[in-house]
């Protein structure tokens, strides 16, 4: 029982993390007041950028009779995966900071080219290869569990929390600074006056359209990593068509639940984590497996009605989330 | 040089337009150092706009701007701020979920991290120095309006403005607030600020100001020392020609009670009276006016009777004709369409035009047709006798728009106003409620509108008029009920008092209301 639980909690936490880092992405976008829908396509962006970043380089360096380092490759991976994603979020920031176009539209299209453009680019990139992409062992382990020394050996605590991959961390680190970022640093504060009055930021002496488009930028640039999780560690560096599928909404639920908090966001995504592997670890007979997938949506619409319900000014999206601000509109 | 030293800011030749409109035309303006200037103006004439431009918020099409005696460009509040200019706005911008002491320091460079405690610590002090009264932690969302504008000032005086502009301040003061602002303003000006203040309130202007400058239709017209001026003279300036502001009062023989309402009860959405025991009696071929302090339950005691707020006890009767065969109604706790449904013709002009009156996006014909299409029978909805309505709307209420297919929320706010009661008198109502039915009009469009009511007054429709200004209401209605804090506080004839009497009768419930009250309940 105890081992079922353990074995949840850890499954749980390698399928939150992807969730947490598309919520904060998307947290750190409705901060500035841009409602970005288009996490899924900015996922899936992340997802085949970082695993053709990778595969590109491997190759490249085989090609030319080296070695190539995982490190290196890791880094490849992220860095490009952040490019893809922040450059999904440029298109929907100039079309709605500069372009003033509606921002729900705006995020759905992003949504529909992500995931053409990163099935797109799978099945091209497998076909050149022969079939399908894939990256080496070399890069495989470099996404494997870390089993950090001497922590990793501390009873029960150490396997729980000590032996999963660099992203993870990477994952919760954001999540801590994020939070920080929001409460105590001078931009933040700033950042969460663009998105709650862009008017009174505005008069503030604040710079609406830098705020938003850096905010917005960065944050489809964290929704970009999420992705490439997808693609180097759930699906260990192989290319499965729709691999992101579904998850890119999760997030935009996750960021209503955690109340537009990145530390509430680290717990939430634990538990969406843990409704979607489910199925593998608490077994009930009878019950077939396509209503172990629809957990996590259900609880999403619960979620949704219980926020919807509940009044609250300081817990709630960010009052001109949604708006777009043009500043002599009379 | 030496002599423009003297000058905290001087702005020549300013002009900005709006598209086509020109909202501030070859502007001079000259605050001079450590005084209070009133900017006085009608709405609409450029007060506020010229003030933006002082601001950041809006940039000049052309002209100079000279602060402290040098020529200066000012591209955003920022700005501004540099050369120690701070505007408290109308609508106040404070961000909700942010404490006041945040609120303040939104903006500034400084280190990286806020630290709270030091602010809140700052900014207690900054407080107790100019007399106000303020917990630098709480959350703007839990605070007064009074309260509100203190952050405001607060926040410019932090940033270290020694001009400051303040945008109507008492619009949404209690006349003790007023003075408890005007006192603080004082203080400033012994510190050597130098402040503007917008205004269109004439005694206001006489109160705080040392001199005055007045705009109209965006142009400046010229500038008096306040203690070398009065009344007449400012709003012959304000106006535009000495106007005698005498508003027609027909003498029509006052029918038959159209309109009665008992004990009246209506909560707001805090679970406070926004309307206690209300009672009073409308008759046909008179104007009833209503007095009060904006939010003394003007908009509830309206909506109430149209059936679009709830009410707790109370009640409404109507009495009228439908088809030559007299009506008797309770209307209390009818919906709108039950009521029309009942054959009662009752008219209710909101005072929020585009949101509850009409449908900004939708062009005249449409707007008519909201009125009526419910009549229509069948499938099909008939649009011709609509446009021919609206068509003869045009002609006689003499609306300038480019024609009944132009959206109404491109035109300007007179001819906005007259396509919605121009509407609503098409219905030939026996009731007719009006609510502040000039606000943003100039004073062509608001006499009018003056005219369209005694029109309906001589008709013998009772009309129930909501002003702001007394002087209009004591010069237009045949009785006024006079209202505050949800009370009714008197009914008395205009004729027999005081203005004074009545804006003491707005801040107290007085006993004077008993007689009053009595008489509407007996009656």
């Amino acid at each position: 029982m105890l081992d079922t639980l353990n074995g949840l909690f850890i499954a749980a936490v390698l399928a939150g993390t992807p969730l947490l880092l598309g919520a904060l992405g998307e947290i750190l976008t409705e901060k500035s007041g841009n409602l970005n829908l288009g996490v899924e396509g900015m996922m899936f962006m992340g997802a085949i950028t970082g695993l053709a970043g990778s595969y590109y380089y491997e190759q490249g360096v085989i090609n030319a009779g080296g070695s190539p380092s995982g490190v290196l490759s890791a880094g490849i991976a992220l860095l490009t995966s952040f490019i893809a994603g922040g450059l999904g979020a440029l298109i929907y920031s100039f079309l709605t900071i500069t372009l003033r176009a509606n921002q729900n539209v705006t995020g759905l299209t992003l949504t529909i080219f992500g995931t053409g453009f990163g099935n797109f680019f799978g099945e091209y990139i497998g076909q050149k290869a022969g079939g399908y992409v894939a990256v080496t062992e070399t890069t495989k382990k470099a996404f494997s569990g870390l089993n950090i020394p001497v922590l990793f050996d501390i009873p029960v605590v150490g396997p729980l929390f000590f032996q999963y991959n660099w992203l993870v961390y990477f994952a919760i680190i954001a999540a801590i600074v994020m939070a920080w970022f929001f409460n105590r640093t001078r931009v933040g504060l700033n950042l969460r006056a663009v998105g709650e009055d862009p008017a009174t930021a505005d008069a503030a002496g604040i710079n609406i359209t830098r705020y938003k488009y850096l905010a917005t930028v960065i944050g489809g640039g964290i929704c970009g990593i999420g992705g490439m999780y997808m693609s180097m560690v759930t699906t260990s560096g192989v290319w499965v068509h729709n691999c992101v599928s579904g998850y890119g909404w999760l997030a935009v639920a996750l960021v209503i639940f955690a109340t537009w908090s990145p530390a509430r966001g680290m717990l939430v995504a634990l538990i969406f984590g843990g409704l979607t592997i489910m199925r593998m670890y608490v077994n009930i007979p009878g019950l077939p497996a396509q209503i172990y997938d629809m957990f996590p949506y259900i609880a999403t619409i619960l979620v949704l009605v219980i926020t919807s319900m509940r009044q609250s000014k300081e817990h709630a999206q960010p009052k001109s989330c949604g708006l777009n601000y043009f500043r002599e509109e009379r | 040089m030496s002599e423009a030293a003297g000058y905290a800011v001087k702005m020549h030749h300013v002009t900005k337009k709006f598209g086509k409109v020109a909202a501030n035309n070859d502007v001079n303006l000259e605050l001079k150092t450590g005084e209070i200037l009133a900017l006085l103006g009608e709405n609409g004439s450029g007060k506020t706009t010229l003030m933006n431009m002082l601001s950041g918020i809006y940039f000049p099409d052309h002209g100079e701007i000279y602060v402290k005696g040098k020529a200066v460009t000012i591209r955003s509040p920022k700005d501004a701020f540099a050369l120690g200019i701070g505007m408290i706005h109308q609508h106040f911008k404070l961000v909700e979920v942010l404490s006041a002491a945040e609120n303040i320091v939104l903006g500034l460079d400084g280190k990286v991290t806020v630290n709270r405690k030091e602010i809140n610590k700052k900014v207690a002090e900054l407080a107790q120095r100019y007399g106000f009264e303020m917990d630098p932690a709480k959350k703007v969302y839990n605070m007064s309006v009074s309260e509100k504008q203190t952050v405001e000032i607060l926040k410019v005086l932090y940033k270290g403005a020694d001009i400051l502009i303040l945008d109507e301040p008492t619009a949404v003061l209690t006349p003790q607030e007023t003075e408890r602002l005007f006192a603080v303003l004082r203080n400033m000006k012994e510190d050597g600020k130098s402040i503007i203040i917008i205004t269109h309130k004439l005694n206001e202007v006489l109160a705080i100001s040392d001199r005055v400058a007045i705009l109209r239709k965006g142009e400046y017209i010229g500038a008096v020392d306040t203690d070398k001026t009065d009344q007449a003279q400012l709003t012959e300036m304000m106006v535009g020609r000495p106007i005698s502001l005498e508003i027609e009062r027909p003498e029509v023989k006052r029918g038959e009670k159209r309109l009665q309402v008992i004990d009246l009860t209506c909560l707001n959405g805090d679970g406070v009276k926004a309307l206690d025991n209300v009672s009073f009696e409308a008759y046909g071929g008179e104007i009833l006016g209503i007095a009060g302090i904006a939010g003394s339950g003007q908009k509830e005691l309206c909506e109430t009777i149209a059936g679009l707020y709830p009410s707790i006890g109370g009640s409404v009767l109507y009495s009228g004709e439908h088809e030559g065969i007299p009506v008797q109604e309770r209307i209390l706790g009818l919906k709108p369409d039950e009521i029309v449904r009942k054959g009662i013709s009752m008219a209710f002009v909101p005072e929020d035009r585009l949101g509850m009156g009409l449908v900004a996006g939708m062009d005249m014909t449409d707007n008519v047709m909201l009125r009526s299409y419910k009549s229509n029978k069948g499938l099909f909805v008939d649009r011709k006798t609509p446009r021919e309505q609206a068509e003869r709307l045009i002609d006689e209420l003499e609306i300038v728009t480019p024609g009944v297919d132009t959206p109404v929320g491109r035109l300007s706010g007179g001819n906005v106003q007259k396509v919605l009661l121009g509407r609503e008198i098409a219905c030939q109502p026996s009731v007719l409620i009006v609510a502040y039915p000039v606000r943003g009009l100039d004073i062509n469009s608001s006499y009018r509108i003056y005219d369209l009511m005694n029109e309906q007054k001589k008709k013998g429709v009772a009309v129930l008029f909501i002003g702001e200004d007394l002087d209009v209401l004591m010069q237009l209605s045949d009785r006024i009920m006079v209202m505050c804090g949800g009370k009714v506080s008197g009914i008395v004839d205009p004729r027999e008092v005081t203005k004074e009497d009545i804006g003491l009768m707005m801040i107290h419930a007085g006993e004077s209301s008993s007689d009053s009250e009595k008489e509407g309940v007996t009656a």
